[in-house]
């Protein structure tokens, strides 16, 4: 239900901002366009080069605004949990990026020869293929996804409990203690201010993070042989 | 982690209402950003970038264009400039034509009017020195023939007959000398 909510107001802004899009744009339009610019220049071409980014913008784009509202509709008041807390959207979100370096990489190289340069890095002596190629293939098929999931998953769900431990015991605090143990209510309600600023900060911080680690995994697949 | 405990439901294991509703809300948001958002944002960045490089363009061809009227403008100043300078030389040397051709002329002028008094001089000194001649000679003979009409031997005689001569001359009138010259001849 979050994540409905949280969709229809993060399309309405988009479609407020965009709407009557225009060569001098108005703030909503320039706060828009900068974050579009921040994921085109800083995350997209610094990782994959200009022409290589180019298809993958819009996908990078749609991820890192997503992950940036579901994140931040934790510290929104009533809504109080962030869409990203609970595993489905993570997961959602990195099997796609999964799918689509796959893809990239196979368009690219062929199956084959995708798998090989994937699977069996070149300049490795044959016996540490042994090692190595498990391994690989477990980075590529489950860690990627995995870790990406499980990053955003458990930042956000630890700060969700962060923030209810912090607000519960202010709520406990203030109305159950006796005499003077009222006082450090004080101290909860401070610390549940820092852990929501915190929260702001960190669901900043792994929208960019998420969208970086896709775009490295894709410039990852579309590599020449390495 | 897979080996999570049963009675508490494990984070890491989706529901399926939740795989679904995520699916869906993010099929949502990639098909906004897929149609709307970004083909409308490139096309206004492209559409600006286009702009700035083209408003970049005309400020360069007009700033060419005022470089080159101000070279015009300047090649045409030192044109005038030089015309002038040019006619200033010419009136210069006309006048110093004009002065000199002045000078001669009047220099040839005057000694045109010089000669011509001169010659005016001569002529009269001419007619002069002729009327004298001829004047002279006739009274020196009319004074040598009453010299001799008289007796020439008293002194006093031949004074006073010089002297009355002389009056005579003085007068102007020579009434007395026209009777005489008859007389001799």
């Amino acid at each position: 239900m979050v994540r409905v909510i949280v969709t229809a107001v993060l399309l309405l802004l988009l479609w407020l901002g965009v709407r009557r899009a225009k060569l001098v744009p108005s703030r909503g339009q320039s706060i828009i366009e900068l974050g579009v610019d921040f994921i085109r220049v800083q995350i997209a071409e610094q990782v994959m080069g200009k022409e290589r980014a180019k298809p993958y913008l819009a996908m990078l784009t749609t991820i890192f605004f997503t992950v940036l509202a579901m994140n931040l509709a934790g510290v929104v008041p009533f809504l109080n949990i962030a869409g990203t807390s609970r595993v489905g959207l993570p997961l959602v979100l990195a099997l796609w990026v999964l799918v689509v370096y796959l893809a990239a990489g196979v368009r690219k190289h062929g199956v084959g020869k995708y798998l090989k340069a994937q699977l069996f890095p070149p300049g490795i002596p044959w016996p540490a293929y042994l090692l190595i190629t498990p391994i690989e293939a477990l980075q590529v098929f489950i860690l990627r996804p995995a870790t990406l999931t499980i990053r955003l998953l458990a930042n956000m769900m630890a700060g969700h409990l962060m923030l209810v431990l912090c607000f519960s015991a202010t709520n406990f605090l203030l109305l159950e203690g006796g005499g003077l143990i009222k006082l450090t209510s004080v101290l909860a309600f401070g610390g549940g201010i820092f852990i929501t600023l915190f929260e702001v900060f960190v669901a900043l911080l792994q929208a960019y993070i998420f969208t970086l680690l896709a775009s490295i995994y894709l410039n990852f697949a579309l590599e020449e042989e390495h | 982690m897979i080996h999570a405990h049963e009675a508490a439901p494990n984070p890491l294991l989706p529901a399926g209402y939740d795989i679904v509703w995520s699916l869906v809300v993010t099929v949502i948001i990639a098909f906004f950003f897929f149609k709307y958002l970004m083909p409308k944002l490139n096309a206004i960045l492209d559409e600006r970038a286009a702009k700035i490089e083209g408003g970049l363009a005309l400020a360069e061809k007009a700033q060419a264009e005022a470089a080159s009227a101000k070279a015009d403008v300047e090649r045409e100043l030192a044109e005038a400039r030089k015309e002038a300078a040019g006619i200033r030389e010419e009136a210069v040397s006309d006048g110093g034509q004009i002065v000199i051709d002045a000078r001669t002329k009047a220099q040839a002028e005057a000694a045109r009017i010089a000669e011509n008094a001169q010659r005016q001089i001569d002529a009269e000194r001419q007619a002069a020195v002729v009327s004298l001649r001829s004047e002279v000679g006739g009274l020196a003979s009319e004074l040598a023939s009453r010299i001799v009409g008289e007796s020439l031997t008293d002194d006093a005689r031949q004074s006073r007959v010089i002297d009355r001569f002389l009056d005579e001359l003085d007068a102007g009138v020579p009434s007395g000398a026209a009777p005489s010259r008859d007389q001799e001849a």
